[in-house]
């Protein structure tokens, strides 16, 4: 375990230095039972300088990051194979590796690169799988994640949801004290950070549609909030609501044509249905509490959100079709933005317990609540696609910094700017192919 | 209007210093002048004093008077509550009394939270606040067309820190003229 955290931090270190400003990783908890795994570097076969990004790290660090699995340090191999043939399956056996990663990287046109990689199972002595990729020095690290999504996959039996990304804010104040508030995208590992909104006015809650193709948020532009709409990739945005009052929360159905959102206009915070292709607004929720923070259950039928009609926050479920909302949470006194499993069977909230606001996990089948964080003023949380991790905002140091928990609540690992704040974050749908 | 209020402080502050001095000239120049009142603070030129404009009855826009309760433009809050306190009373009615006696001002207030909770939750409770504050002065006899009401929730603190004393200064609702 000792091992493995400073095999982290020196490539936290190596990654660090090649992208100053990406968000950082730490594994500040082990894991019992994690998978022990070596992937060799790969190794180049053309003329001329290797490629900067080093694949084999960034597998690495994705396997480690999971908490599923124990990667070999480079220190004990006691071999670096590159090609099947050089592969003595007795080097890894020695030192109790069960699976072992070994790649080849080729020039293949201009500025391109063909990356082949095989996985091995250790004691049966075989070949599991093998892949190769035609890509580019700037989709090196995309290729690596994918790969390390394609063992992932092949050695835990789900989908990896390494090759997806974060959109998150941040918040920088100048000398002066002044305010500059962005809305970035970085890869999940927090690498290839880029700016999609730059504001002097608040920007919040940034929600990816089903397709990862566009997100939703709020902007206190022009000093009114607005809910926009913007393309990811163009950056080309729509104003959808910005009604007298609140305009927020937005949240996306399961089939990315209607947003949920949360509205003022009649007096107090109810929570709405906008039709995208309509423009048409249909009114959910009919209550002198605040109601807000809307998500859409994976299969589309349902929608949770919190509201204090019952006195404290708590969350609430109703049917999209409208009807009377149900409360769903009952510990504590104060339990709000909730956001579901991709199953369907579990939240994540934030709950409060003993003046701590943390971030939960309630099991809808049976009401359990698992406290999965230990910070005082945790929040935001956002499931991975796979369902296997959940990212959340916390502090440390004062600061505002990014956690991501396993659902299990065994591995934590944190992620945070060299400077500002940084806050809500959202994480992606897996990658369209 | 802070700043305005500092640098009339400061020449008060100069004036008291200089007292026993000869000098008339009493532009300061900055915080550390107190420091080093016997050395070279004093220039010449500018020989405005500060009794005259402690003297006279404020005679520009009563909101731009530092001893009028229009200067107070703050109220603030309880965790999770948004219910006015009683020591708030005074200085709304005499924003009431303002707004109702000058019919073109119009006001926005501002609601906030401090950074506890979760953010949108708190953007409905800044907004509470602020309709309180709304509904104060309505029912004081202020026409609700001269009021407007936005919500910053935690987005907008006051205090940086993190703890109850700068919590207590972000739960809040201000009047913006």
């Amino acid at each position: 375990m000792r091992h493995l955290k400073l095999m982290i931090l020196s490539l936290v270190a190596l990654l660090g230095s090649l992208s100053a400003h990406a968000l950082e990783i730490e594994i500040t908890e082990g894991v019992e039972g994690a998978l022990p795994i070596a992937i060799v570097p790969f190794a180049y076969r053309g003329a001329g300088n290797p490629p900067t990004q080093d694949v084999a790290a960034i597998v690495t660090a994705d396997l480690a990051r999971s908490g599923r699995f124990k990667p070999l340090p480079l220190a004990d191999m006691l071999a670096r194979p590159s090609t099947p043939d050089a592969v003595d399956f007795r080097d890894w056996r020695a030192v109790n590796v069960e699976n072992l990663v070994i790649g080849e990287i080729e020039p293949n046109g201009p500025r391109g690169y063909l990356v082949k990689f095989r996985l091995f199972d250790v004691f049966r002595g075989g070949q599991i799988t093998g892949f190769s990729f035609p890509t580019t020095q700037n989709d090196l690290r995309s290729t690596a994640h994918r790969i390390a999504d394609l063992i992932y996959e092949e050695l835990i039996g789900e989908r990896g949801a390494f090759d997806t990304r974060i959109a998150y804010i941040t918040s920088v104040r100048d000398r002066q004290g002044r305010e500059r508030v962005h809305l970035k995208i970085s890869d999940a590992d927090g690498y290839n950070p880029q700016t999609i909104v730059a504001s002097d006015e608040p920007l919040m809650s940034p929600a990816w549609s089903p397709d990862g193709r566009r997100i939703a948020y709020v902007s206190f532009e022009k000093h009114r909030p607005s809910v926009w709409v913007q393309d990811v990739l163009t950056g080309k945005r729509e104003r959808i609501t910005s009604y007298k009052g609140i305009n927020g929360a937005p949240a996306w159905s399961p089939d990315g044509r209607r947003l949920a959102l949360t509205l003022s206009k009649d007096g107090n915070p109810d929570i709405y249905i906008f039709d995208l292709r309509r423009r048409s607004l249909r009114k959910l929720t009919h209550h002198w509490a605040i109601d807000t923070e809307p998500a859409w259950s994976p299969d589309g039928k349902s929608i949770v959100f919190t509201s204090d009609r019952g006195g404290t926050p708590q969350i609430y479920r109703v049917p999209v079709s409208g009807g009377e909302p149900e409360r769903i949470t009952f510990e504590g006194n104060y339990n709000a933005r909730a956001s579901w499993a991709p199953d369907g069977r579990y939240l994540t909230l934030v709950t409060r317990v003993n003046g701590n606001f943390r971030i939960g996990l309630l099991d809808m089948e049976n009401g359990d609540l698992q406290v999965l964080s230990r910070g005082d003023l945790d929040e935001s949380p956002s499931f991975a696609p796979n369902g296997s991790m959940i990212i959340y905002a916390g502090r440390d140091g004062g600061r505002g910094v990014l956690w991501a928990v396993s659902t299990d609540g065994r591995v934590r690992q944190r992620l945070a700017t060299q400077v500002g704040d940084v806050r809500e974050p959202a994480w992606s749908p897996y990658h369209q192919q | 209007m802070n700043t305005k209020r500092l640098s009339w402080l400061a020449m008060v502050a100069a004036a008291l210093l200089f007292a026993g001095c000869s000098s008339t000239g009493t532009r300061e120049e900055g915080a550390a002048a107190s420091d080093k009142a016997g050395a070279q603070v004093v220039e010449g030129g500018d020989a405005q004093t500060a009794g005259a404009a402690q003297g006279g009855g404020w005679q520009g826009n009563p909101l731009e008077d530092p001893n009028s309760l229009l200067s107070k433009r703050k109220v603030y809050f309880d965790f999770d509550k948004s219910n006015i306190k009683p020591e708030y009373v005074e200085v709304l009615r005499a924003h009431a009394e303002y707004l109702a006696s000058h019919p073109l001002v119009k006001v926005t207030i501002e609601g906030h939270c401090d950074e506890r909770g979760s953010r949108e939750y708190n953007i409905g409770l800044g907004e509470r606040r602020a309709n309180a504050v709304k509904r104060f002065l309505e029912a004081e006899g202020v026409d609700p067309a001269q009021l407007n009401t936005i919500s910053y929730g935690e987005e907008r603190p006051e205090a940086l820190g993190h703890n109850e004393a700068a919590w207590s200064k972000n739960r809040r609702a201000v009047l913006v003229y």
